[in-house]
């Protein structure tokens, strides 16, 4: 470590003003800053409490995602071998399958690693692909416009391949990520200065633009062939009265939807890892536990809601709050879609109010809208449509409240 | 029927909202969503004008214009179609209005009255209240039907305005690229909330 810091600080010259590369600053100092804490020191009246900067606050993000990416290496790979198993296919076609078969792991569902190592071939190319391309732009953008490349993007391009299903295009991946980079962030100056969450901003350009490849029953497990719907789109085209058990069906049990063995998005599955995930966030400080709270409140209380409300037409109305937490995106999205500090509400009561609206919204899309099964990416945007609007009452009523407390 | 007027607010707030669905109003929708306070302002007075102006203009187009609707003055009339007129009727009622509105204001509400400027009148020729209107007479409401759909449309245009300026105010900290700045980067914004409010589209109420 000390040599490489002995080697930074050695190039150092070259990149400041004057330097021969000065253009290529921002590249130097993303490298100076991550490894090492910044020398540079606060010298107005506003002083840092502790070694917690932007840097290390998006790392531990990315510390508080490995049991999801974990579980989604595995359940990819799990779920494709189940499948290849029941349709008797004995090898993975294209480079993968040669791959696979080089090392002789074999297609076993119940081998842990086989299935790891199945997965990872899908999710990693997804991965790479989303960290070259976005971390291109970010370069690009950053070079040009003089700011400094931030962690904030590792977190975006490692949220993003995450609500991907396994099956997609990798071309779709670079399109995907180009647009939440550029147009859901850099446009607006960089992290930090952004009002839509990017990595959803991407995610939802592609649910529009290619739906094909990214909803439907086909497209969650990378085996040719096989047909398997999420339990969210068995449960939409489900038989009134049918719901739970159409559901139950799909999955197992709630215990498979809970511990991440469904079909899904790569990294979604898992209600396990995402509390995994939550508890370190909310134990170093990252998340805010006030927007978890408010969308778990605001989801099952709506749920509650429409259970005893009832509806003659629609089978939705019954599944029960319990289902709806664990099954699709719900639990992925509240705990690292939502708290994501720059889309956010700011104020602590406007917390709440956008975590219960998020969670009453992602319950009100799957349960009412028919067009699409899965609400939680659509119910975040509107949240932070709408999150500045909820500060601004926020704060507005503060003011009221002080001037009336020590007079005009 | 109270869930049947219910569904007919939520759809013209959420699912048809006229600015972010419809891109109606776009002009006053991006010029005066600069801050929040004359955002409300502004918002509060569309909501005003459409829930008079669609009844008034349902009245006009049922009893007056529409293909048999002179019949109640004397049997003759019967064949008399005037729905030709429909524009300039609907144009004048909402004109009419907007003065009645703009002399309260004058009157009762300086301060609101100096910050939506030129912008007041011309809610006269704004697309979003006028379209509230033809789309009303489009899908045949009646009397109650349309109050209830000028108050909800009214609504859904002032929250979307108030969104925008607030996502305004906030991007004072962004650091847009030259080019953007101003109008061009509300344009991207409308759009990327048009994105959220899709989550609407396709719910059958």
């Amino acid at each position: 470590m000390k040599f490489l810091e002995k080697q930074l600080d050695k190039m150092e010259p070259l990149f400041l003003k004057g330097g021969k590369l000065e253009k290529l600053y921002p590249l130097w100092e993303a490298q100076d800053t991550f490894l090492f804490s910044p020398k540079s020191v606060t010298k107005t009246s506003a002083h840092v409490r502790d070694a917690l900067d932007l840097k290390r606050m998006m790392s531990m993000v990315i510390v508080a995602l490995i049991p999801c990416i974990f579980m989604a290496m595995y359940n990819t790979g799990l779920q494709a071998n189940i499948a290849m198993e029941n349709l008797g296919v004995d090898s993975q076609a294209g480079w993968r399958g040669a791959v696979l078969d080089g090392i002789g792991i074999g297609y076993d569902p119940g081998n842990f690693l086989a299935c790891l190592l199945h997965g990872a071939l899908f999710f990693l190319p997804v991965y790479i692909v989303c960290m070259a391309v976005g971390g291109a732009w970010e370069a690009l953008f950053s070079i040009v416009r003089g700011h400094e490349i931030n962690e904030g993007f590792l977190v975006t391009g490692m949220l993003f391949p995450l609500t991907l299903p396994p099956t997609i295009p990798l071309w779709q991946v670079a399109i995907g990520i180009s647009f939440g980079v550029v147009v859901g962030k850099e446009i607006f100056g960089g992290t930090g200065r952004n009002f839509l969450n990017p990595a959803l901003t991407a995610r939802a350009f592609l649910y529009f633009a290619y739906s094909n490849q990214i909803v439907g029953d086909t497209v969650w497990t990378a085996v040719d062939g096989f047909s398997g719907a999420t339990p969210l789109g068995a449960a939409a085209i489900a038989a009134p009265g049918q719901v739970v058990q159409d559901m139950v069906a799909t999955v197992g049990s709630m215990q498979n939807a809970f511990l991440g063995t469904i079909q899904g998005s790569m990294g979604e599955t898992s209600t396990l890892a995402c509390i995994i995930g939550a508890a370190i966030l909310i134990a170093t400080g990252v998340g805010s536990w006030r927007i978890m709270a408010g969308c778990v409140a605001g989801a099952a209380g709506f749920a509650a809601l429409l259970n005893w409300a009832g509806s003659d037409t629609n089978a939705m109305f019954a599944v029960s709050p319990l289902w709806h937490l664990v099954i699709g995106g719900f639990a992925f999205g509240t705990v690292f879609m939502a708290t994501d500090p720059v889309s956010a509400a700011m104020t602590n009561p406007g917390k709440w109010v956008y975590g219960a609206l998020i969670g009453a919204m992602t319950i009100l899309i799957r349960v009412i809208n028919p067009a699409y099964p899965e609400g939680i990416m659509l119910a975040i945007l509107f949240g932070n449509v709408f999150a500045p609007l909820i500060d601004y009452f926020v704060v507005q009523s503060n003011i009221k409240r002080r001037l009336a407390r020590y007079g005009a | 029927m109270l869930e049947h007027y219910l569904s007919l607010f939520m759809k013209a707030v959420f699912v048809e909202n006229l600015a972010l669905a419809f891109f109606l109003g776009m002009c006053t929708f991006l010029a005066v969503s600069k801050n929040v306070k004359t955002a409300i302002g502004l918002g509060i007075a569309v909501i005003v004008i459409q829930s008079i102006t669609i009844p008034a203009n349902n009245l006009i187009y049922s009893l007056l214009l529409q293909e048999g609707a002179l019949a109640w003055i004397s049997p003759q009339l019967a064949d008399v179609d005037l729905t030709f007129l429909g524009l300039i009727s609907y144009i004048g009622v909402i004109a009419a209005m907007v003065q009645i509105l703009e002399m309260t204001l004058d009157r009762f509400f300086p301060p609101l009255y100096n910050a939506l400027g030129i912008f007041l009148p011309l809610i006269t020729v704004n697309c979003a209240i006028l379209g509230g209107s033809l789309l009303m007479v489009e899908r045949s409401y009646n009397l109650p039907e349309s109050a209830m759909f000028g108050f909800g449309s009214g609504v859904g245009w002032a929250l979307a305005i108030m969104a925008l300026a607030a996502i305004r105010e906030k991007m004072k900290y962004s650091d847009v690229p030259p080019g953007l700045r101003g109008l061009g980067i509300t344009f991207i914004v409308v759009g990327l909330m048009a994105l959220a409010f899709m989550s609407f589209g396709g719910i059958q109420l």
